[in-house]
C-alpha cells in the first residue's frame, strides 16, 4: 500500500514485444522505479482499442507496484487513431482468438524476462479483453492470476463459432491454469447473469480457484469513467477487489 | 458485450466530413460498441477508403430505431428514384 512518506516514480513508454512468429508489436509499458522485485501485469485492452483509458489503467497498475504492459492487440490491423483502428477491427468482427492469445503470451514472457521480476505475472482485461485473458490463461501456462471484467462470449452458441473464434472459452475451463477474479454487472446483456452462472458452474465442476462478484445496478463497462455506464460505487469496490486479489496471488 | 456483428460491401460513392469530401469504396456496417454514442450497442456505419489509411472514414452511429428509419427512407427514395430514372438502376 502506498503511504505518503514513500518515494514513488515510474517510467511509462512504448516498447515492442516480439511474438513467437517474429512479429514485433507495440506495447505500452509502465513500471515502478526502484530495484524491485516487481510482480508483472499484462493488460488486454477492450474492443474500443488500445486507447487512453488503457494507458491510464496501465499506469494505475504501475502505481500499485506492478510492472505492467499493455500490448496493442490490434497492431496487425494497422496504425491510425485508436478509434479508427478499432473501427476497422470492428468491421472485421474482431481479431482471431489465437492471435490475441499469442500476443498476451509474448507480453507475459517479456515481463518474466525482466531482471527485477519476482517471477509472478497476472493479467487483467475488460470486455473482449476479459475474454482474451481467460482464453490466454486456459490455452497457455505462465499466468499466476487473471482478472476478467465482464468478458462476453465466454459462453457461445454453435452459431457464434467461426474460424476466428473456433472454441468457446468455457470449453477450455478444465485447462484454466490459475485463479480467476470475475467482475460482472447484473444489467449486462453479455455476459448475462445467466451466462456468468453457467461459467461459474463450469469452474466449480473442474475445481478451479475463482472469485466472482456480480454487482447490482451495473451493466457492461462500469469502470469506464468516461462513459455513461460508469458506476462509481461499484467501480471503486471492483478496483479494491482487483488489487486485493492480485496482492494475494502475485506477491 | 462485443457482439462481433459486422457486414461489409464494396460500394462506389463519396462522403463528406466537417472539412473535405473523400472517395469511399467500402461500407462497413456493424451492430456493436459505438465510439461516441452513450449506448452499449449502436448501428455503426463506416464509409471508408482504406487505400488512404484507416482514418479515411465517414462514420455514423445510430440508435437501432434511427437505423431502421434510415433504411425505410433510403428504400423510399430509391423507389421514387427508380420511377424517374430507371436507366440508372439497371
Amino acid at each position: 500500500m502506498y503511504t505518503t512518506d514513500m518515494y514513488e516514480g515510474m517510467i511509462a513508454e512504448t516498447v515492442t514485444v516480439t511474438t513467437s512468429d517474429g512479429t514485433a508489436i507495440n506495447a505500452y509499458f509502465a513500471r515502478p522505479l526502484g530495484p524491485g522485485p516487481h510482480s508483472g501485469m499484462v493488460l488486454a485492452h477492450h474492443m474500443p482499442g488500445w486507447d487512453e483509458w488503457y494507458r491510464e489503467a496501465t499506469r494505475k497498475f504501475a502505481h500499485h507496484g506492478y510492472a505492467t504492459i499493455c500490448p496493442d492487440l490490434y497492431h496487425r490491423t494497422g496504425h491510425a487513431s485508436p478509434e479508427d483502428v478499432a473501427a476497422k477491427v470492428r468491421s472485421e468482427g474482431g481479431i482471431p482468438d489465437d492471435q490475441a492469445v499469442e500476443d498476451l503470451a509474448a507480453s507475459m514472457r517479456y515481463l518474466r524476462s525482466l531482471p527485477n521480476s519476482n517471477g509472478k505475472v497476472g493479467a487483467f482485461g475488460t470486455c473482449s479483453g476479459g475474454r482474451h485473458v481467460l482464453l490466454a490463461a486456459s490455452r497457455i501456462q505462465g499466468f499466476d492470476a487473471i482478472v476478467d471484467c465482464w468478458g462476453g462470449r465466454v459462453v457461445m452458441s454453435e452459431a457464434e463459432l467461426t474460424e476466428n473464434f473456433p472454441v468457446a472459452p468455457i470449453d477450455y475451463t478444465a485447462d484454466l491454469s490459475c485463479p480467476v477474479l470475475g467482475l460482472f454487472g447484473e444489467e449486462d446483456g453479455s455476459p448475462s447473469p445467466e451466462q456468468v452462472a453457467t461459467h461459474e458452474e463450469a469452474l466449480k465442476k473442474h475445481g478451479k480457484d475463482y472469485e466472482f462478484h456480480m454487482y447490482p445496478d451495473a451493466g457492461h463497462g462500469f469502470f469506464y469513467y468516461d462513459r455513461s455506464v460508469y458506476r462509481q460505487e461499484q467501480a471503486v469496490d471492483g478496483w479494491q477487489k482487483t488489487f486485493a486479489f492480485l496482492e494475494k496471488h502475485l506477491s | 458485450m462485443c457482439t462481433m456483428i459486422a457486414e461489409k460491401s464494396d460500394i462506389t460513392g463519396c462522403g463528406k466530413g466537417t472539412q473535405n469530401w473523400i472517395q469511399v469504396n467500402q461500407v462497413n456496417v456493424s451492430y456493436d460498441h459505438p465510439s461516441q454514442m452513450t449506448l452499449e450497442h449502436a448501428l455503426n456505419i463506416d464509409f471508408t477508403d482504406e487505400s488512404q489509411g484507416l482514418g479515411a472514414r465517414i462514420a455514423v452511429e445510430l440508435t437501432p430505431q434511427s437505423a431502421q428509419r434510415l433504411v425505410e427512407l433510403i428504400n423510399v427514395a430509391l423507389d421514387r428514384g427508380a420511377a424517374v430514372d430507371p436507366v440508372a438502376f439497371e
